[in-house]
């Protein structure tokens, strides 16, 4: 096991440069370095020449390189050529955790819900509440999650209080508690349709089982006998799903972010790309791709103490 | 697909309503459908595919036919496929269906008028017909949908089948290289690459395959590793086949339903990362019309106030695309009797 954690740390370090890397070379070779953004007229050749000197894009590439991985070790991502002076670490600390909020709320939405609705589902196998179930489950799990948003905001923030119910909701931002709860649904659906429909699988298996029948041969109670012999053990599969889907929608989304307007690191990374802002792309995809990459290394960690069988 | 979430096997819940109709009359399906009740646990081996090919001719045909009776027996399925055969069409015919030219201008002072008996869909901030530029997003969204696909079976197909064909070193390397562009967000590499290259049509749909290609490559490696031990490969051989030739005349044909449902996904995922990207402003730019782009004009502020019709059309359009492609895709998954599509 220590073994195992040991070598799946080891390929962490490679994984990672060769992301920076690809991502580094790739923005070397667009035209146009982004130290000015286009249309800038007041500022001179000379000026330009001097800025780019400054952030040493004239060194050769593997010096660029070096340099930069250098910096990054040690925590420094530089300044942001679009958004100058701020650095790329002030605004990433800004945005970061708008969008890991988002990312928690979506995770813990779709955990809740998708194994309620598995479970009711499951219990009242083909009848209308699986049905209803079934139904949800495969609208919110083809319908993208920026199509989801605007539909619920169409409904409910333009549709609805036009005919004299306000539910509260607004079109976009952050600044009350009723914001969060449709970037949470948009964000959350596709992942709790999943949950939903492994759920109702694995109830159903486990209803089916000996554990059951004797306990409900020896006289447990309904109620009993779902909480206590059907969950506990149709749920330990489910859990193990929560690691991936963290690991997708943690850190948010930036559709849905740009969808309602949200502060997070989605409209400021589709921004830089725009802008060749190389400093902030560079630091968002080392971000993205490190949260993916460590949440996978936690979940198959994980994996090995939840369920036994798995050892190696 | 863009966010990377686990892929389920969708047909699990239509298999068990299938299963309690008409558990009389096919024994087929309540195989499967125990199969689908099993869920969580290990891949079940693919009765149909693996013996195809000892089938002779007739009974090939009746596979295809059997398939195809199942599918047509799934309400949903039938559903997926009459959206999916409107869309193509109205992409098809686009010239025909459409009143506007896509980029015609109908009349400014009518701008973001809103649906009438004349334009039963309305029009957009620059007066243009709504109707009309969805018919002729539908075709861009086609043709970066088929497209990408393509190009994702193309560069998929050789490298997955190499890798689990000749195994040993070429896979390792192979798969490692899998392994890395797996740990990108794949929308995050597909930005990077249109940032490269620039937007519009061509270089994204080149982006989505170039991306894209990895979840074909683990698909084909694994049915070849599968496949390549079977008794038809070992007789090919003895009557003196070349590598290639087993490769592409007996393994290839016989991965072909796992590939076929997974063009079914593969297809409206390209459509969708179109859509997305061209929301955001980096995908197709104006004035060619997309839905995504469509959808971010309507998405600006004010305009979701006054004229939620600017938005709301373009993504039904989207919506109704994906349910569509949804619907068929787990039909034939179930008709075809492949099990999940986790690459």
């Amino acid at each position: 096991m220590l073994r195992y954690i040991a070598n799946r740390v080891f390929w962490f370090i490679p994984t990672t440069i060769v992301l920076v890397a690809l991502t580094f070379v790739i923005l070397k070779f667009t035209p146009g370095t982004g130290v000015v953004s286009e249309g800038t007229q007041t500022i001179t050749r000379d000026q330009i020449e001097r800025l780019e000197e400054n952030y040493g894009l004239n060194d050769p590439l593997y010096r660029q390189f070096t340099t930069y991985l250098g910096k990054v070790v040690t925590g420094d991502f530089g300044e942001s050529f679009q958004f100058r002076p701020q650095t790329v670490n002030s605004i990433i600390g800004r945005t970061f955790p708008v969008s890991l909020r988002l990312g928690a709320y979506a995770t813990l939405f779709a955990v809740a819900l998708g194994m309620t609705l598995g479970t009711i589902a499951a219990v009242n196998q083909n009848r209308w509440p699986d049905y209803l179930s079934t139904t949800f489950s495969i609208l919110f799990y083809s319908l993208p999650n920026f199509v989801m948003g605007f539909l619920l905001i169409l409904l409910l923030a333009v549709f609805l209080p036009r005919r004299g119910v306000d539910l509260g909701f607004n079109v976009g931002g952050i600044e009350r508690w009723q914001d969060w709860v449709l970037p949470t649904i948009a964000l959350g659906a596709a992942p709790m349709a999943t949950i939903a429909r492994y759920t109702r699988s694995s109830v159903i298996e486990a209803i089916r089982s000996d554990y059951v029948r004797t306990a409900r041969a020896k006289g447990v109670r309904e109620r009993g006998v779902v909480i206590r012999h059907v969950l506990r053990n149709a749920l330990i599969p489910v859990v193990t799903l929560v690691g991936p889907i963290f690991a997708a929608i943690g850190t948010g989304s930036f559709f849905v972010e740009e969808v309602f307007n949200i502060p997070g690191m989605g409209p400021y990374f589709v921004e830089s790309i725009v802008a060749k802002d190389q400093p902030m792309v560079l630091a968002v995809v080392l971000i993205y791709g490190l949260f993916l990459a460590l949440m996978n290394l936690v979940v198959d960690i994980v994996y090995g103490f939840i369920d036994p069988r798995i050892r190696y | 697909m863009a966010q990377t979430q686990p892929q389920t096997h969708g047909g699990g819940l239509a298999r068990d309503r299938e299963l309690s109709r008409d558990s009389a009359e096919g024994r087929r399906l309540a195989t499967a459908g125990e199969a689908g009740l099993a869920g969580l646990a290990e891949a079940v081996p693919l009765p149909g595919v693996g013996s195809a090919a000892l089938m002779g001719e007739r009974r090939q045909r009746s596979l295809w036919g059997d398939a195809w009776r199942r599918l047509i027996r799934n309400k949903l399925a039938v559903l997926g496929l009459l959206v999916v055969t409107t869309f193509v069409l109205m992409a098809a015919l686009a010239p025909w269906i459409a009143p506007y030219k896509q980029s015609e201008v109908v009349d400014v002072r009518l701008a973001r008028y809103g649906p009438s008996w004349q334009f039963p869909l309305g029009l957009d901030q620059n007066g243009r017909d709504i109707f009309s530029r969805l018919v002729y997003g539908a075709r861009v969204s086609l043709v970066v949908g088929v497209l990408a696909q393509a190009l994702v079976f193309l560069i998929g197909i050789p490298l997955g089948a190499a890798a689990g064909y000749f195994g040993g070193k070429i896979d390792n390397s192979l798969m490692r290289l899998v392994d890395i562009v797996y740990a990108v967000p794949q929308l995050l590499l597909v930005m990077i690459f249109l940032n490269l290259f620039g937007p519009g049509l061509r270089n994204i749909f080149l982006a989505i395959g170039i991306v894209g290609w990895v979840n074909e490559a683990r698909l084909i490696r694994g049915q070849f590793l599968s496949l390549r031990e079977a008794e038809y490969v070992n007789a090919a051989r003895v009557a003196g086949a070349g590598n290639t030739k087993i490769m592409f005349k007996h393994l290839l044909p016989n991965s072909l339903t796992p590939l076929i449902v997974s063009m079914t996904f593969g297809i409206p995922t390209a459509i969708f990362t179109e859509a997305a990207l061209s929301f955001v402003g980096v995908g197709i730019q104006p004035p060619q019309a997309s839905w995504g782009q469509m959808v971010g004009q309507g998405s600006q502020s004010g305009y979701v106030q006054s004229d939620p019709h600017m938005l709301l059309f373009p993504v039904l359009a989207i919506g109704l695309t994906m349910l569509g492609f949804t619907f068929l895709g787990d039909g034939l998954r179930d008709a075809l009797d492949v099990k999940g599509n986790e690459a």
